[in-house]
């Protein structure tokens, strides 16, 4: 890899000449080149820019660990931030919580580049500043429109993972994140009608806007807000429910990947982000959904926003089922749990899946690509056995309990099925369900005519806090007997 | 940790090499943290982090654009990388259009505060956690350090503040999601104060160890406390006090300005800055008013206006920030004397924790959420039992409207413990809520 790592060319010198005697020693290098820019109501909104670099350096030592993260690459620099994750690691050893020294983490080698067909710099910021006009300018011509926006969220993140021991893995990683809305008014009611919160976020260059439709979005969710505004109130009752793929990620996300990482299974985050109905004895016997429900990690996916060749332990990323025909195989836990969790379960497996948000937070496990496998039913099959039901579609409202079980979900645009065939527009469609059965319910999976790669920057987690980047693609499916529900106080 | 020197040698240098016409603003958030996590009672990762971010403004005419930017604390360094910057910023500027929503703070205002003495060094205090445990199950973090922030313009303005604190967050779990949650933040470490707070949580924890009660849903009669009032409130403040928000209407409080609905005459809220955690300026350089009111006896009086919705709508600005959320709320008290607030509940809920709260209908005012930790089932004014998690889903008119029976006559300054890339400096200070027919659904 050539090019702007150069710095890390340096910093391996660098780490070389500041790592202490320890157990285990890393350098973990971060460059990242962010770019907003937006117009809203046709105004263009002043770009905004951050480059955001720095290194952590993490220590292992006689059974402690310790980070220290600094801006400063100076040699001078990286030798006091060695020094403190030193002293950390002295310090804390004795009263750690497993004996870090024992870990085996990994000496990788290797790189990853995200492939990118049309760069986000060969294109001109009045170009780009076009396009989104476009889309703008599409959202209105109706005086029931209150606001309306469009967005491009562009990232470079270049990574560098050196160990005292010889590891040495790049990545770099090309990001977009588009987004529009439009939010229309009538008679005290109002509707906001989205691409899903940057939800179309992807790997790549400026293709990613045809990709993912973003391109001509613009008539389409000024339309469907128009529809909301004269829509009545979704339906209550138990009823069967289809989700769209820009919804499925948000019910993936939130009860099964959630719930699947081993460090709130191991109680890291009890104290914030919250536990987990899921206990280490569940894995490989569990019972989690109808066996049509597949699950994998998989950061090999093209263009899938949260790709990579390592994790931050320098752990090699590869595809993996975690849950297979409805049961529960393995956690979404990198070396470190993986390690903690054999101390009483010593056949536990996991995933390369230990990141962190930029190099001032420590890693932990989080999700990457996280995705439901497609099954064989067409859109128009995955219907056809409903009576009646509610389609929905991009989600809106998130919240979930402690342990990852009682949820309840809102989106932005919702459909009647009646008889085997999409209805009227409903307007605020809610459903609530409990994770632990809600999957079993799961009677009917879309192929891949139905299947979106999607993806979201704003997954939060951790003590210190941490706000990543998660990939989901899904197809869209069908749920029996939910709990369905409309708006209004 | 950057000091404001460091910041003055930087502007020096951007200043300089300003072309005619040019103006430019630098806005600096910097911490020097260390950061402990606890699991099981002991250390699941230490660590210290210094970070310091240095945005550039330019500014010419009505063009502009920002970039914020990694300090390293080196002086050449950093020169360097203001110089790559305003490199990258000025042809952006050249080429974007005017902004007609453009407002910058031009008054070269000069505010210095800087808190004496210094943070304790976490590695010496970490291990006092770990024996305060005793061997429980403690699981949380400590934070400990500096948090500066800074403004400088070169229309001559000069804001710098720098304040300290370490804060104890952690919970006492008796199993699964039973637990008590605490929190004690000062400027120091009193290890006397933690143990007191640490004992006060072990004895509620007895409780926890009861048979958790089942609840059906329905609606209940409940007593929130000061932190799960904070979550409500948190939740409001996104999105429900900006002015933003309430022009295109997706605040939750839009029935309020409208005049549609009203909240209980109890309910006063204001940005209280004067009394607050953080600076008194804002990032874009504007100084904040001490108090701005929002709601007083149930209507609505106020809003949050950012620089930006301020010249859209042709309003003053009040500092907030782009997000137009308050930074340092409060609630007036009301009359419920804390000793009296169980008996005065009766029979139901005392809600210690409220989590994961979101709009289920935004511009209706409609929220749902979940109960946590030691939320208790109490019958004729005593904690009986702790309970199943249950989810509510409610108005806030009826929240902090017609079910609301009173307030609490104490208010609890409660911190943000947000970490999310820095440390937040904002806080609520709050009553207990007495609430009548709280729905919970699930």
């Amino acid at each position: 890899m050539a090019g702007p790592l150069s710095t890390a060319e340096q910093l391996a010198a660098r780490f070389r000449d500041v790592a202490p005697p320890a157990d285990f020693c890393s350098l973990r290098f971060v460059d990242e080149l962010t770019e907003v820019i937006s117009v809203r109501d046709g105004v263009p909104e002043p770009t905004q820019l951050r480059r955001d670099q720095g290194a952590m350096i993490t220590v292992v030592s006689g059974g402690g660990l310790g980070y220290a993260a600094t801006s400063d690459l100076t040699t001078a620099g990286l030798r006091r931030a060695a020094e403190r994750a030193a002293a950390w690691a002295s310090r804390t050893a004795a009263v750690s919580v497993v004996d870090f020294s024992a870990v085996p983490f990994e000496s990788a080698r290797g790189e990853y580049v995200t492939p990118v067909e049309q760069p986000w710099e060969e294109c001109p910021l009045a170009d780009k500043l076009s396009l989104l006009q476009q889309e703008v300018a599409a959202m209105g011509g109706d005086d029931r429109v209150v606001e309306r926006v469009a967005s491009l969220m562009r990232v470079r993140a270049e990574s560098a993972y050196f160990t005292a021991d010889g590891g040495m893995v790049r990545q770099r990683q090309e990001l977009l994140a588009p987004d529009a809305s439009v939010i229309v008014h009538r008679d005290g009611v109002t509707q906001k009608r989205t691409t899903g919160g940057r939800g179309l976020a992807r790997q790549g260059g400026l293709e990613v806007l045809q990709a993912t439709g973003f391109t001509g979005c613009g008539a389409r969710l000024r339309e469907q807000a128009l529809e909301l505004l004269a829509a009545p109130q979704c339906p209550t009752g138990r009823m069967d429910l289809v989700l769209a793929p820009d919804q499925m990620m948000l019910q993936i996300h939130e009860s099964i990947g959630h719930p699947l990482e081993l460090d709130r299974i191991l109680g890291d985050e009890r104290n914030y982000a919250g536990t987990s109905f899921v206990t280490l004895d569940m894995f490989g016997r569990y019972r989690y959904g109808s066996p049509l429900l597949n699950v994998s990690f998989d950061p090999t996916v093209p263009g899938e926003f949260a790709s990579y060749g390592f994790d931050d332990d320098g752990a090699r990323a590869t595809r993996t089922l975690l849950i297979e025909a409805g049961r529960l195989l393995r956690p979404l836990g990198g070396t470190v749990s993986q390690h903690r969790a054999r101390a009483t379960h010593p056949a536990m497996s996991g995933v390369a899946t230990t990141r962190a948000c930029s190099w001032n937070r420590p890693p932990i496990d989080r999700m990457a690509n996280l995705n439901l496998e497609p099954g064989d039913l067409s859109f128009d099959e995955l219907i056809a056995p409903i009576e009646r039901g509610v389609y929905m579609e991009t989600n809106t409202s998130w919240s979930i309990d402690d342990s990852r079980n009682k949820f309840q979900f809102g989106c932005e645009y919702g459909r009647l099925i009646e008889d085997g065939r999409l209805g009227a527009v409903v307007r605020n469609p809610n459903y609530r369900g409990i994770s632990a059965t809600f999957w079993r319910s799961l009677a009917g999976v879309g192929d891949r005519s139905t299947f979106q790669v999607l993806g979201t920057p704003y997954c939060g987690k951790g003590e210190p806090n941490q706000v990543i980047r998660v990939g989901h693609a899904a197809p869209a499916c069908r749920f029996t007997d939910v709990d369905v529900f409309g708006g209004a106080a | 940790m950057i000091e404001s020197r460091h910041l003055e040698q930087l502007a020096a240098h951007a200043f300089e090499g300003l072309a005619p016409g040019e103006d430019l603003l630098l806005s600096l958030q910097a911490e020097d943290s260390d950061f402990v996590r606890f699991n099981r009672g002991r250390v699941r990762q230490p660590g210290s982090v210094a970070q310091a971010d240095l945005q550039l403004r330019l500014i010419e005419g009505q063009r502009h654009a920002s970039i914020e930017l990694s300090l390293s604390g080196v002086l050449d360094t950093d020169r360097r990388r203001i110089d790559d910057a305003m490199e990258m910023l000025r042809p952006i500027v050249a080429s974007a259009p005017p902004d007609p929503h453009l407002l910058w703070a031009t008054d070269p205002v000069h505010v210095h505060h800087e808190a004496p003495g210094a943070p304790p060094d976490a590695l010496t205090i970490a291990r006092d956690v770990v024996d305060l445990a005793q061997g429980q199950d403690l699981v949380g973090i400590l934070v400990s350090g500096s948090v500066a922030s800074g403004f400088m313009s070169s229309r001559g303005q000069r804001c710098w503040d720098v304040r300290h604190s370490t804060m104890l967050d952690w919970c006492l779990v008796h199993q699964g999601d039973k637990a008590v949650k605490s929190l004690v933040a000062n400027t120091g470490w009193d290890p006397a104060e933690v143990a007191e707070a640490m004992d006060a949580a072990r004895s509620q924890l007895a409780l926890l160890q009861r048979p958790p009660k089942k609840l059906e849903p329905g609606r209940y009669r409940c007593l929130l406390s000061p932190s799960a009032l904070g979550e409500v409130m948190e939740l409001l403040c996104w999105g429900g006090f900006s002015e933003r928000g309430l022009r295109t209407r997706m605040s939750p409080l839009t029935r309020l300005r409208d005049g549609s609905d009203r909240l209980s005459p109890r309910v006063t809220v204001y940005e209280d800055t004067a009394h607050g955690l953080g600076p008194p300026f804002s990032d874009k350089g504007f100084i904040k008013p001490p108090r701005v009111g929002l709601i007083e006896h149930g209507t609505l009086v106020g809003s949050m206006v950012s620089p930006r919705s301020a010249q859209e709508y042709g309003l003053q600005t009040n500092g907030a920030a782009d997000h137009e959320s308050p930074e340092a709320l409060v609630m007036e008290p009301g009359t419920l004397q804390d000793r009296e607030a169980l008996q005065r509940l009766g029979t139901g809920l005392y809600v210690s924790n409220l989590w994961y709260l979101n709009y289920s209908d935004r511009p209706a005012g409609r929220i749902t959420g979940m109960t946590r930790f030691a939320t208790l089932w109490v019958e004729d004014g005593e904690p009986v039992a702790p309970t199943e998690v249950m989810r509510f889903d409610e108005s806030i008119f009826h929240l902090l409207g017609g079910g609301l029976e009173a307030l609490g006559d104490s208010l609890a300054l409660l911190p943000s413990t947000s970490t999310y890339e820095r440390r937040s400096t904002s806080s609520m200070r709050l009553p207990t809520a007495l609430i009548d027919g709280v729905r919970f659904t699930l």
